[in-house]
């Protein structure tokens, strides 16, 4: 609209009828509107210059952590502040393994609970679980961090001493030096690891997933679910071919923006996990390292290089939880337009 | 309105020698009753004590003012009113003699057999017009072999009059047709479960005038293959697809009746009831 009306001549006003340049449109705002929408854009605006400020003041540590400990800090996985020898390679790792688990537990969980909820519940048990389900993302993460301590972490190692018995042939489940056949074995191997992390962590992000994908499964269009059932549809059936397509955008969504949350969760992490950063992809084993709990760990007793490097760390996981999100948003968005229903 | 008069209309219509023309020996089709049927949404009736017969090889339409109780009383001849939380119903729906409602008679079998068209065209838009011609066999869980569902599909495109249309394009997604294709794909999908019965809930009202012909000439070609029950706010497609018709009307504050039921023929050009002459005559709704 406005280019149509910066592509007249200046000067040359048109006479009524003249078809060649759009006529100008004259259009005023009320003292009362205009007041309102600046105060409203420039609120809007903090929010993005808050954000990008906290970027810039991340991504400015690059330069010192850079300098002092050069393109190694991505490659060096050691972690030893007393003798100055800094690296996040396991520690990126280690933040996507943890965050990975965290998925495998809470993206079954998350959708059945959605499922269940939105097409099984009755309507008197829908309307008391989905409020249910935000209160449970209401939690403080102090809570379900004490909750893993001193409950899953004392039985969840019973699982993965199960999975490495079974299934310790499969490289993600071998355990070095767990005999998990022998009439005692060391119970500490199997405790604190990512493993059990990442199935807290999965508590935490399953409310948001929940949530994303009730609200889309509940917009799944009364017309099509009809047309499945007037065909002999079972209910099942009706998910199957309606439900699920249609909620296809929404199940990818919340799982990502679940992802997003478990990639920067720290202090269940920094409570439960040892904090170990050899390189390892054994998952059951005791020990590892979130990028998170690596900050909340060594940030008090930093020198100002370590401090930087530490800052830089953040950058990079601040990087991943932004590129996890914005993808997650566009994809919510893309399936709630609905454009793909409307006839 | 008496009660007397609206058992009256459950005796079979006579049907003018013109319209048996042509009856064929092989008619086939289900035929469905319904028995003083009620229903209420909530503590609300909406429908007071409906019979009503629907023969093989006969096209019934259901026609009244909105608001009446036709789409209800449609909806509960194959069980899609339950899907609604508060509905309740009273009285028998037979399909050759068995109660539908009975215990133990499978909502999903009755669906199968008494097939449904909405108002609103709804292909499923995650399909191909391929796919959503076969919709019904993967939700049901019937199986077919690959030259059977090719079969199938061609074959009730064809019932449909879609065929040639579409026959190019089956891998496009459903939603790429027109609003007139859509509905005509979705009575192909209808056809392709082989039901007995089949309801149509104002088929054309989303349709313009081309498509509308359309469907009609394929409602002409079903006729003697399966049970149709169509409801229409058009009073000039009634009387085009209909061989036989009942006029419901919910007076003020009272539920849906049957006001008059007769052949097609009679209820246009000599209604007994002045409100059904009336209506037909569009002086009222």
């Amino acid at each position: 609209m406005t280019t149509l009306i910066d592509l007249q001549p200046p000067g040359s006003s048109p006479e009524p009828g003249d078809d060649k340049t759009p006529r100008k449109i004259p259009r005023s705002l009320s003292r009362a509107d205009r007041i309102f929408r600046w105060s409203t854009t420039g609120i809007g605006a903090v929010v993005l210059v808050i954000t990008g400020a906290i970027a810039a003041f991340l991504g400015y540590q690059l330069i010192p952590t850079l300098h002092h400990y050069g393109l190694h800090f991505f490659t060096e996985n050691l972690w030893q502040p007393q003798s100055n020898v800094l690296g996040i390679e396991q520690v990126l790792i280690g933040t996507v393994e943890v965050a990975i688990i965290a998925i495998i537990f809470a993206f079954p969980l998350a959708l059945l609970t959605a499922l269940y909820i939105s097409e099984y519940a009755p309507s008197w048990l829908r309307g008391f679980l989905t409020p249910m389900v935000d209160l449970m993302a209401a939690i403080p993460s102090i809570l379900y961090a004490m909750w893993g301590v001193f409950l899953i972490n004392p039985h969840a190692l019973y699982v993965a001493r199960w999975l490495n018995e079974y299934f310790g042939w499969i490289p993600v489940f071998h355990v070095s030096g767990g005999q998990p056949r022998a009439a005692v074995f060391v119970l500490s191997l199997y405790q604190s690891s990512p493993f059990i992390a990442g199935m807290v962590v999965s508590m935490m992000i399953i409310p948001i997933a929940c949530a994303v994908m009730l609200g889309v499964f509940g917009q799944a269009p009364l017309s099509e679910r009809e047309g499945a059932y007037a065909l002999g549809s079972t209910r099942w059936g009706m998910i199957r071919a309606v439900v699920l397509p249609f909620g296809r955008g929404g199940i990818v969504g919340g799982t990502m923006l679940g992802l997003g949350r478990a990639l920067g969760e720290t202090i269940a992490v920094t409570l439960i996990l040892s904090l170990n950063t050899d390189v390892k992809f054994r998952p059951l084993e005791e020990g590892g390292v979130t990028t998170a709990q690596l900050i909340a760990n060594y940030f008090g007793e930093a020198t100002s290089a370590q401090l930087s490097a530490l800052l830089a760390a953040g950058f990079v996981l601040f990087a991943m939880a932004i590129f996890v999100n914005t993808i997650a948003a566009i994809i919510v968005s893309r399936s709630r337009s609905g454009a793909l229903t409307e006839i | 309105m008496t009660e007397g008069e609206i058992v009256s209309g459950v005796s079979a219509p006579v049907i003018d020698a013109a319209d048996t023309t042509d009856f064929t020996a092989n008619v086939t089709g289900a035929s469905l009753d319904a028995d003083r049927v009620s229903a209420w949404f909530g503590t609300n009736k909406v429908l007071e004590r409906v019979s009503l017969s629907m023969a093989p090889g006969i096209v019934t339409a259901l026609i009244g003012p909105s608001g009446c109780g036709k789409s209800t009383f449609l909806r509960i001849l194959n069980r899609m009113h339950e899907l609604v939380p508060s509905a309740k119903l009273a009285g028998e729906v037979r399909l050759n003699g068995q109660d539908i409602y009975a215990p133990g008679s499978p909502v999903t079998v009755t669906r199968r057999r008494i097939g449904m068209v909405f108002q609103k065209p709804n292909p499923f838009p995650a399909m191909s017009i391929g796919e959503n011609v076969l919709a019904g066999l993967k939700l049901t869980g019937l199986k077919a072999g690959r030259n059977a569902r090719t079969a199938l599909t061609e074959e009730c495109l064809q019932r449909a009059g879609l065929w040639t249309e579409v026959k190019n394009r089956l891998h496009e997604p459903g939603g790429s047709l027109s609003g007139g294709q859509q509905q005509r794909l979705c009575i192909a999908r209808s056809l392709a479960v082989r039901p007995d019965v089949l309801l149509m809930d104002e088929p054309c009202s989303a349709l313009d005038p081309t498509s509308t012909r359309r469907i009609e000439e394929t409602i002409a070609i079903l006729r003697n293959q399966v049970t149709i029950v169509i409801v229409t706010h058009n009073m000039q497609q009634a009387a085009r697809v209909s061989q036989q018709c009942a006029f419901f009307l919910a007076e003020q504050g009272t539920p849906g009746q049957i006001v008059e039921f007769g052949s097609t023929k009679e209820i246009f050009e000599n209604p007994r009831d002045p409100r059904t002459s009336d209506y037909v005559h569009g002086r009222f709704g």
